[in-house]
């Protein structure tokens, strides 16, 4: 896009020869094209997303002081199995068959919100939060981990620790298939 | 009847505004670009709804992914002069000594996973030619005298030495990762007491499925 030369050419006739007012302007066409190619460039290879964190807390298992136990009526355990499934169950092991599920919204985070609300009507004062012992086999991910933290989060669990699986909920995720 | 003279107009358009917002444009995401660090850990995180942003500084980040064909943890720290602290620490412990041009080499080098035996070798690796230098990981076990044990505690000491700071520790796993490989980091951390640490994650919505 070159500028046009629209002065109109001619001779001078005689007289004086002025010399040439020059304009002002400087064709910015080429800087604009190049400052635009960097901009692309530069869009393209920086990150936006930047990656965020998940804090975990994990509790000392030597502080035997700081141990309490877990009331079994108002606890719920979720079993990680393998192929991102999962088991739960409400109270002690071996008492309640297990409950096999899938990660999500309508399957886990609605089974979390269920007993939450469950153990919520059926305690009252400092009790009725729901405690969560989560407890991932060898075969699960640590996408599953991550999941099912994330949904302590979304639903609001303030008590919840990673506990080492038993032998008799291994045996269980293995009668399933999720082991 | 006299023609209706229409005036030639000059085609140019005035760009100086349009040049303006282009440079303005240029000059933030220069700023704000980040150079990518490759990650030899190639760990892609998974998702999580959290919005805690990862601290740039006074961080240590473990990140497990896939070492040559096997699992393996990866070591990071993120000040310099911390890194030349631990490897002078590691090097005592270990007794290897490392000369200036491989204390700077690594003091530079982001994120590493070699063992104490190949890390002379990692290090005089030309950085040309470091894209196929194996890295296996470093290796970790159930003791208190690990390498990754040991690596985390330098650092950690070498970081109070410096900047009397506390150095935060992150884990970055591959989401496909096994639990036991995650579960022994967690517990490498734990017998230092570092109870309190962060999972790295990539945004995503709660309402997802």
């Amino acid at each position: 896009m070159a500028e046009l030369d629209t002065s109109g050419g001619g001779k001078h006739k005689g007289g004086k020869i002025r010399s040439k007012k020059a304009s002002t302007r400087v064709d910015l066409t080429a800087m604009v094209d190049l400052a635009f190619l960097l901009i692309t460039f530069f869009m393209y290879t920086t990150t936006l997303s930047k990656p965020k964190a998940m804090n975990l807390v994990m509790p000392n298992n030597e502080d035997k002081r700081a141990q309490l136990p877990i009331a079994a009526s108002r606890s719920m355990t979720i079993l990680l199995g393998s192929n991102h499934k999962l088991e739960w169950y409400m109270g002690e092991a071996g008492k309640t068959a297990p409950t096999v599920d899938n990660f999500g919204a309508k399957n886990i985070r609605k089974a979390i919100f269920d007993n939450k609300q469950k153990v919520a009507d059926t305690h009252s004062g400092e009790e009725k939060l729901m405690e969560v012992v989560l407890k991932p086999s060898d075969k699960s991910t640590y996408a599953d981990l991550v999941a099912i933290l994330d949904e302590m989060k979304i639903a609001e669990i303030h008590i919840y620790a990673i506990v080492k699986i038993s032998q008799l909920e291994l045996d269980d995720l293995k009668k399933n298939g999720l082991q | 009847m006299p023609r209706v003279k229409v005036a030639r107009k000059s085609t140019a358009i005035d760009m100086t505004a349009m040049c303006d917002v282009a440079f303005l444009l240029l000059t933030f995401f220069i700023l704000t670009a980040k150079p990518k660090i490759d990650d030899p850990s190639h760990a892609t995180v998974p998702f999580s709804t959290y919005m805690i942003p990862v601290a740039d500084a006074n961080m240590i980040t473990i990140a497990i992914g896939k070492g040559a064909g096997r699992d393996a943890p990866f070591f990071a720290v993120s000040e310099q002069d911390v890194r030349r602290e631990a490897l002078t620490a590691m090097g005592q412990k270990y007794g290897v000594s490392f000369n200036a041009a491989e204390q700077q080499r690594f003091s530079v080098t982001p994120i590493f996973g070699v063992p104490m035996s190949q890390l002379k070798s990692f290090l005089d690796t030309e950085p040309a030619q470091l894209k196929n230098f194996v890295q296996t990981g470093i290796p970790v076990d159930t003791t208190n005298n690990s390498e990754l044990f040991n690596w985390i505690f330098v650092s950690r000491q070498a970081e109070v030495g410096l900047h009397q700071k506390l150095l935060n520790v992150s884990i970055k796993s591959d989401a496909a990762e096994l639990y036991p490989m995650v579960n022994e980091v967690i517990s490498v951390l734990a017998k230092q007491k570092l109870f309190k640490f962060d999972l790295i994650t990539q945004m995503k919505t709660a309402s997802d499925k």
